[in-house]
């Protein structure tokens, strides 16, 4: 069993290398303008890639997935907070899915 | 600023991460059972390792009792986006931070907690991302090795509503800055419409794997809009 734990040091040590060489390397300013522009949109490049379409994909029924994409969008333009944006999701689930089971 | 300050704010905004988690690392512990570890084995695994794809890439190796070498390359490519959000944590943090403080950021990178950092103004505190690690990895490893124990505990509807908390938070951190800027909002649909045709292409959709995919795109996408759409100093200037 002692096989198990090589298994995840491997996992452990190699996911840690991946995040931390960057950060730890990457100790000044980058002063490419294109650099420094590819880097500000990769946050919201790679979350929007994530989301979409993950969250239709990612409850029993596509339609309840769906609600919960356009209620997201909805709340979050609205200004709400994130713990809010993100327990309306699932209660907008919960919600339309019971619905479904009851017709 | 303050380190309490930022460390209870991470608090806060990791308390959805770790409900999120919980449900997320719950179905992981499921195929970590079925791959012959055990709940400690894979508290041990989930907590040291805080990574979805990554974690489950990692349990079908175990499972298919692939190579330790095999495993190392598994890790590398499905977590390589890590490498981009890290180098863009780098640009968010003060050039002044510590080493010590750097490698304690970049063991909680997550796509949950890049994403909460990300949306911090100014400067980034480490102390924030402690904040949100001392809540997000329990959460994490504890709904795993549960996952583990108790297979199916939670109600088949309750699961599937968890399951979209980790969205509803993205949403509230991108939606915000496209209403504000025209660039990040044209972004962000280009980022759904391809990302869709991704997966529904079978030629990308079978021959690629979706950790590979959001590299691809993001880099793609993100590399267009820098070219296109430059930002000025003083706006990527945190």
């Amino acid at each position: 069993m002692y096989k198990a734990y090589i298994y995840i040091a491997i996992m452990a040590l190699t996911i840690f290398l991946i995040r931390v060489l960057p950060l730890t390397l990457i100790r000044k300013k980058i002063k490419n303008k294109t650099l420094r522009s590819f880097l500000f949109y990769v946050p919201y490049v790679t979350l929007s890639v994530m989301t979409f379409p993950a969250i239709i994909y990612a409850t029993n029924n596509i339609w309840s997935g769906v609600a919960a994409l356009v209620a997201g969008v909805i709340l979050a333009y609205k200004g709400v907070s994130l713990l809010g944006v993100a327990v309306s999701s699932c209660a907008v689930v919960f919600v339309i899915e019971l619905i479904i089971k009851l017709m | 600023m303050d380190n309490k300050f930022w460390y209870k704010k991470g608090l806060k905004d990791g308390i959805p991460i770790a409900l999120g988690y919980f449900a997320v690392a719950f179905t992981l512990g499921i195929a970590a059972e079925k791959a012959g570890l055990t709940a400690f084995q894979t508290f041990i695994a989930t907590g040291t390792t805080l990574a979805s794809a990554g974690g489950y890439a990692g349990i079908s190796v175990i499972a298919a009792g692939g190579t330790y070498f095999e495993m190392f390359l598994t890790m590398l490519i499905v977590n390589a986006r890590y490498i981009l959000m890290s180098c863009s944590l780098s640009q968010k943090i003060s050039p002044k931070t510590s080493t010590l403080h750097r490698m304690g950021v970049a063991f909680g990178v997550t796509d949950e907690i890049f994403g909460i950092s990300s949306a911090v103004s100014g400067y980034l505190n480490p102390f924030y991302n402690y904040g949100a690690m001392t809540v997000a990895i329990p959460g994490w490893a504890s709904g795993a090795a549960l996952g583990v124990l108790v297979g199916n505990i939670l109600p088949v509807s309750v699961m599937s509503a968890l399951s979209v908390g980790i969205f509803g938070m993205f949403l509230a951190i991108i939606v915000p800055p496209a209403k504000e800027n025209k660039v990040i909002m044209g972004g962000v649909i280009a980022s759904f419409v391809l990302s869709f045709l991704f997966n529904k292409l079978p030629i990308i959709a079978n021959n690629i794997s979706s950790g590979m995919q959001v590299i691809i795109l993001t880099v793609v996408i993100a590399l267009v809009l820098a070219i296109l759409f430059p930002v000025k100093e003083e706006e990527n200037d945190v």
